[in-house]
């Protein structure tokens, strides 16, 4: 995010030194190894989904309410929305990155790309939590 | 140090428009786009979760709308922009260990992802259907 390039036509730093500062986005292979590996955990993690709700499809409150707050499927849902919200958070923040040249609407857009994930992750999060919590086993 | 000199100019390469249209080319813009969308329609399971989290009266309605035909159609649709990201992510994970980079691989990868999506999403809504 940080523009932290050198001019190599005004400066005696190397390009080696530039990697060494992590890159031109400042933060190494981080955004890289996060996206990855929360996308090896989506792919177990979405399955599951899918069939979770393909087992709550047209059914009645109470029967989405037991199901939802079945400890097994709520911890799962958990998993999904943390993996997915971080994958898609990380997942946007690269067309930003390549599409977006004005300084201030990229971090207009990265700033409201986080923001989003947030909100959709805690929105999630409440619900399946309080689902879950009002069900005495 | 004031009189330094401009940068010698580049070469350019060619853009999009002078390549033949090759079905990776196709598959990663639709990697990108699938993954756009699949942001935004998240939202939806927000609403789904919240509209449950708040009793039987938010949750028919919500309810109610998947069970319409536009609903429906929204969920199938969602279907198989997850299922084609999903195997467009597996592929690029392939790429990330440096197999299936030949011409013959690639290509028969980037078809797989399409006709594979396809069908998963088939399967699970055939699925749905008969496990009513």
């Amino acid at each position: 995010m940080v523009d932290n390039r050198y001019d190599t036509s005004r400066t005696m730093r190397t390009p080696l030194a530039r990697a060494k500062g992590l890159g031109a986005a400042g933060h190494g292979a981080d955004h890289w190894w996060l996206h990855r590996m929360t996308a090896v955990s989506n792919v177990p993690l979405v399955i599951a989904f899918v069939i979770i709700v393909a087992s709550l499809a047209g059914s009645s409150y109470e029967q989405a309410v037991a199901i939802v707050s079945h400890p097994l499927v709520a911890i799962v849902l958990i998993l999904a929305i943390i993996s997915v919200t971080n994958h898609m958070r990380l997942g946007i923040q690269i067309p930003i990155e390549d599409y977006v040249h004005d300084k201030g609407w990229k971090l207009a857009a990265l700033i409201a790309n986080n923001f989003y994930a947030v909100l959709i992750a805690v929105a999630c999060l409440w619900a399946i939590l309080k689902i879950s919590f009002g069900r005495v086993i | 140090m004031a009189n330094t000199k401009a940068p010698a100019p580049r070469p350019l390469s060619p853009h999009l428009q002078i390549y033949r249209w090759t079905w990776t080319m196709t598959m990663s813009i639709f990697h990108r786009v699938t993954g756009g969308a699949l942001y935004v329609g998240i939202s939806l399971l927000a609403i789904w979760l919240v509209a449950l989290a708040s009793g039987p009266q938010a949750f028919d309605a919500v309810q109610g709308f998947f069970g319409s035909p536009f609903g429906l159609l929204i969920l199938i649709g969602y279907t198989w922009t997850l299922m084609h990201h999903m195997l467009g992510g597996v592929r690029h994970l392939v790429w990330d260990f440096g197999h299936g980079m030949e011409p013959g691989q690639r290509f028969a990868m980037a078809r797989f992802t399409l006709i594979g999506s396809i069908t998963l999403t088939l399967l699970i809504w055939v699925g749905a259907y008969f496990l009513r």
